[in-house]
Parts: C-alpha cells; structure tokens; sequence
C-alpha cells in the first residue's frame, strides 16, 4: 500500500475505485441505450407532444440524469486514463483534464435543465 | 544483445494483432464520444425545449451532414457498448486466453459492423 502510485486527478484515488465506478457506470449507460434505441424503434414517428411528454415521466428524467451523471464518471475515468497514457508533459495534461471537466458539468446543468428547467 | 539489431517501432508498419485494433478503436470511440454526446445533449435540449425547437432538431436531421454526424455519433456508441460488453464477459472470467480474446475481438468488430450498417440504413432509409 505504501508504494501505491496516487495521483489527485483520478476518480477514486485508486485503480480498483476507477475500475468499479468504470463498469458500474457502464451498465447504467448500456440500459439507458438500449431503452432509448427501443423507444425509437418502437416509435418511429414521435410528435412533439408524446417527446415532451415522455421526458415529463418521473422516472424517465431519473433516469436520463442517472444516465448523465454515468457519463460524467464514465468519461472522466476513460479520459483520465487516455491522458496519463499519451500525454506527458504535466501542463498539457492538467488543461485537457480541465477542458474536460468544464465539458462534463456543462452536459450535466444543459441536461438536468433540459429536464426540469 | 545485438545492439546493432534493425528495430522497428513504426506503428503504421507493425501488423497490429485483430485484439489490438478492437482495444484501440475502443479508446478512440470513447475520446470521440466526449464530443459525441455533446451532439446528443444538444438535441435532447432543443427537442425539449419547444415545438420550435423539436421541429428544428428534425429538420436539421434532413440535411445531409447532420444526418452523416449523427451517423457517425451512432457509430461510435455503438462500438464502444459492443467493446464494453466484451470487458465486462471477461471479467466474468470468460475468454482469458490468447485464441479467446482473438474470437471476441472478431466477435465485436462483426456485431459492431451489422449494427453499425442497420442504424445507416434506419438513418437514410
């Protein structure tokens, strides 16, 4: 434990958080897909008022913020991994990780207003 | 060691094995996606927000580009799932081997390919 590499800008703090935040956001990510897919499957010709209306459903708007928050650790831990790979120079690693961060907060405010704003 | 040995380090020029190609186009699905989902949060947003705004969105999906973007958006998630539930089989300790992981890698950059052509033929058909 004492020689364990920590670095401040990963998820958990540690690779076995990462790699269960990693699946777990995952899976939430995969249902939300597949029921989003089968909705327009099933609906291929949406009007504007049974769009509204579904996304007026307690639990779909749950679940699409449940599914946007998966995204923001889902990205972050797929990102942050990309970056410590390919790019070394600490600066350039720390401005791309910021870019995304300000990126995933800004999809979570436009969704979570989207919804109930 | 032969330090005089040829060395080779040219990615372009190494024949990259078949478990390779499916990790990498993973990651770069996924760095794709960053900007991929924006695309999606976007219209989510407008479709919601109003009529106007729906019928904006659906209009914009008649124009030729657009249509090719949301393609190519598509694509990507669909690729990323397919290569995430191979992780998620192997860690279930499923095709921990050498000719295993050659087979679902196969196995991923086919059901990507069909699902891949379905949502083009659903988009423009």
């Amino acid at each position: 434990m004492g020689m364990m590499v920590r670095n401040v800008t990963n998820w958990g703090r540690s690779g076995l958080s990462d790699w269960l935040v990693q699946r777990m956001s995952a899976v939430v990510l995969a249902a939300y897909t597949v029921f989003l897919a089968s909705v327009f499957v099933q609906h291929p010709d949406l009007t504007f008022a049974e769009w509204h209306a579904f996304f007026d459903i307690t639990w779909v708007k749950l679940f699409t913020l449940l599914t946007v928050l998966a995204v923001v650790g889902h990205a972050w831990i797929g990102l942050w991994t990309v970056a410590t790979d390919y790019i070394k120079p600490a600066f350039a690693r720390f401005f791309f990780l910021i870019v995304v961060g300000i990126t995933l907060f800004v999809y979570l405010v436009t969704t979570a207003t989207a919804l109930w704003g | 060691m032969n330090r005089k040995r040829p060395v080779n380090l040219d990615l372009m020029t190494i024949k990259q094995p078949i478990a390779a190609i499916a990790s990498i186009l993973h990651r770069a699905s996924g760095v794709f996606l960053l900007a991929g989902v924006g695309f999606l949060i976007w219209m989510l947003s407008q479709s919601l927000d109003s009529r106007q705004g729906f019928e904006a969105v659906r209009t914009l999906l008649q124009e030729p580009f657009p249509k090719f973007a949301l393609w190519v958006t598509l694509s990507a998630v669909i690729y990323h799932f397919v290569a995430g539930l191979k992780h998620l089989v192997m860690d279930m300790g499923i095709g921990e081997t050498k000719e295993g992981v050659k087979m679902m890698s196969i196995g991923v950059l086919a059901i990507a390919a069909v699902l891949i052509v379905l949502t083009g033929v659903w988009i423009w058909a």
